[in-house]
């Protein structure tokens, strides 16, 4: 058998000759390859985008955070710890404070809801949260007018209140509140600075939104006797986020008196879970997506069998032709089967273009994503994929042109 | 001595019957003759035909194709058999549609072991039946001569030892039909060994032998004074 490079490139350009001469069938047994690579490509690139803005904001919002909650443990069958016991307390926080020397500070986290009131404007169902001045640090928002808290704000639990600068609007303050009144769960509150409000990243999506924050001490007065708060720690580095959490878990087992055998009645999480969460969950999801693609591969390939049935039927004189000048079974099997796999690489590529096109609508958007395109791995995949799905659908219809008879073939109507 | 065939056989299983399409034949051609093959339908011609343009293999007997045992050749040796050895000429001319002359007279190129240069060969080819001027013509801008002209340059195309033509002037008028013999005698004074099958008398008057199957075997081998 004569298989030479020329052979072969004489034989692609035969296929092609064979699609352009058939442009509207073509175009309509590839278009289930098309889309399939389409769709799946802007999932992935939207996918990969949005796993890249994830992290940026994970990586801003903190590497070196741990967060302490109060939980229940999963114990099947076994008694559930009363709530008393599982909720932080003010000297378990005190301990952490003590005890945990790879922190570098520590913040209790609490909210209510609350009417606010000032002067004749009146807000209901506004969150109230009750932090220490540390907040700031660990949160990195700092105030843009008047002061940020302070340690004599905590120890006094004196009512002093900062505002998002949202508010300004929503409870018609003055542009510069600081030394304003409001009312708050029906308390006088002196405003002492203004925090901007945080539009980055994934909060961008809400409305306009009054925030209040009050000292911790503050609020845990003004608190019903079943709320509860959690905690953040800011660790002195990122890599000491592990011994961190150790420390934490340590210190609190203690306080609680927990025996070796039982469970821990709190949460210990760092950023660095929630990075891996996020992961698993875009892992997953591309999984799907491989999984879709897969089907769809499936239909495509469906389709161009089909259609490589009824070309071979159509030309059964070419081939029989063919066979009499001196074409040898491997030949006409070669013919065809290159027919398939430039057919479905031909809907792989425009799906892909397709795909990369779509993705770059959704960064359109102002509040769309930063970026999205397909990555090289999956132009790559794309590409082998649905040359094999020519491959491996192209070969029936192919091995049955082969194995014409030229006789026959020639004889066919 | 160009072919030569001896106890030629050829029996076709339909269901439980054994059809004999050819019962012992023996032929020899010498190379520079032309033969028409006849007969009635029925006769075993389109076998015997099949058989020498290697499309088919005989139950049993020998094939001895310009110095080559072909009856005992695999299917892969007997297309290379016909890319090198035999030029087709179909009666309904079996162009490619959509195709221009130039590159339907080029495709047994595709095929061959030295092709040199397709093009060149191809044009001398189309311009050796006369058709010169009609390279880019597709099919259906061609007549019915003219396209089983550009049939009769892609059979000329390889240089072939044995031109084998199955009633070439069986969709033709018979103003053209005459032309294209014209153009097969020429090939013949030039040398050329021509083989055609055909059931018309007037088609066999241009050749110099004819051989008369009757169920399966040769019933007359005569030599006769050509048309010219």
């Amino acid at each position: 058998m004569n298989l030479s490079p020329r052979f072969i490139l004489q034989t692609i350009l035969l296929a092609i000759r064979q699609i352009r001469a058939h442009k509207l069938r073509s175009f309509l047994t590839t278009l289930g390859i098309m889309i399939g690579v389409a769709s799946v490509s802007t999932v992935i690139a939207a996918l990969t985008g949005l796993k890249e803005q994830v992290l940026s904001e994970f990586e801003s919002f903190g590497a070196s955070k741990v967060f302490i909650f109060p939980d229940q443990p999963d114990r099947a069958g076994q008694n559930r710890y009363p709530w008393r016991e599982i909720k932080l307390k003010e000297r378990e926080l005190e301990g952490l404070v003590e005890n945990c020397p790879s922190f570098e500070q520590f913040t209790p986290n609490t909210d209510f809801r609350a009417t606010v009131i000032h002067g004749r404007k009146e807000v209901p169902n506004i969150n109230v949260v009750g932090i220490w001045p540390s907040w700031h640090d660990i949160e990195n928002r700092p105030v843009i007018m008047g002061r940020p808290f302070v340690e004599a704000d905590e120890a006094d639990a004196k009512p002093v209140a900062i505002v998002n600068d949202d508010a300004i609007a929503e409870l018609e303050l003055p542009p510069n509140p600081v030394g304003s009144i409001i009312m708050v769960k029906g308390r006088r509150f002196l405003i002492v600075g203004v925090i901007e409000t945080n539009r980055t990243g994934m909060m961008s999506f809400q409305p306009e939104q009054t925030e209040i924050w009050v000292p911790f001490s503050t609020a845990r007065r003004m608190q019903s006797p079943w709320s509860f708060f959690y905690v953040t720690g800011q660790v002195k580095s990122p890599d000491l986020v592990d011994e961190a959490t150790a420390e934490v878990r340590y210190v609190m087992r203690s306080m609680r008196q927990l025996g070796p055998d039982d469970p821990d009645t709190f949460r210990v999480e760092a950023i660095d879970q929630y990075i891996e969460q996020f992961g698993k969950l875009a892992t997953g999801i591309t999984a799907i997506a491989a999984g879709i693609v897969a089907i769809s591969l499936l239909v495509g390939g469906i389709g161009i069998m089909n259609i490589m049935l009824v070309s071979v039927s159509e030309r059964t004189r070419e081939i029989g032709l063919r066979k009499a000048v001196g074409a040898t079974p491997s030949a006409i099997m070669l013919q065809f089967l290159l027919e398939a796999v430039v057919l479905s690489l031909l809907g792989g590529l425009i799906g892909l273009g397709l795909g990369q096109g779509l993705a770059f609508l959704l960064t359109i958007p102002e509040q769309g994503l930063q970026s999205a395109s397909i990555p090289s791995w999956a132009v790559a995949l794309a590409v082998a994929f649905s040359a094999g799905t020519g491959v491996i659908f192209g070969f029936f219809p192919a091995m049955k042109a082969a194995r014409l008879d030229p006789i026959e073939a020639l004889r066919h109507e | 001595m160009i072919i030569r065939v001896t106890n030629l056989r050829r029996e076709f299983t339909v269901g439980i019957e054994t059809i004999r399409a050819l019962a012992g034949v023996d032929l020899s051609i010498e190379r520079g003759e032309m033969v028409a093959i006849m007969g009635s339908s029925g006769s075993g011609k389109s076998t015997l035909m099949n058989i020498l343009g290697c499309l088919d293999r005989p139950t049993s007997g020998t094939y001895e194709l310009d110095g080559k045992f072909v009856s005992g050749m695999d299917e892969n040796e007997l297309a290379g058999v016909r890319n090198e050895k035999i030029g087709f000429v179909f009666q309904s001319f079996e162009l490619l549609p959509r195709t221009p002359a130039l590159a339907n007279v080029e495709l047994p190129l595709l095929y061959a072991k030295q092709p040199g240069d397709r093009r060149a060969r191809a044009v001398r080819a189309l311009e050796r039946v006369g058709l010169a001027d009609r390279m880019d013509h597709r099919p259906n801008q061609l007549s019915g001569g003219q396209k089983q002209r550009v049939a009769v340059a892609r059979a000329l195309l390889t240089d072939p030892a044995l031109l084998l033509a199955d009633e070439p002037t069986g969709n033709l008028d018979t103003k053209t039909s005459d032309e294209i013999m014209r153009l097969f005698a020429d090939l013949h004074d030039e040398g050329r060994t021509v083989v055609i099958v055909t059931h018309e008398p007037e088609i066999a008057e241009w050749c110099t032998r004819v051989v008369r199957l009757r169920d399966g075997l040769i019933e007359s081998d005569e030599s006769v004074e050509p048309r010219r």
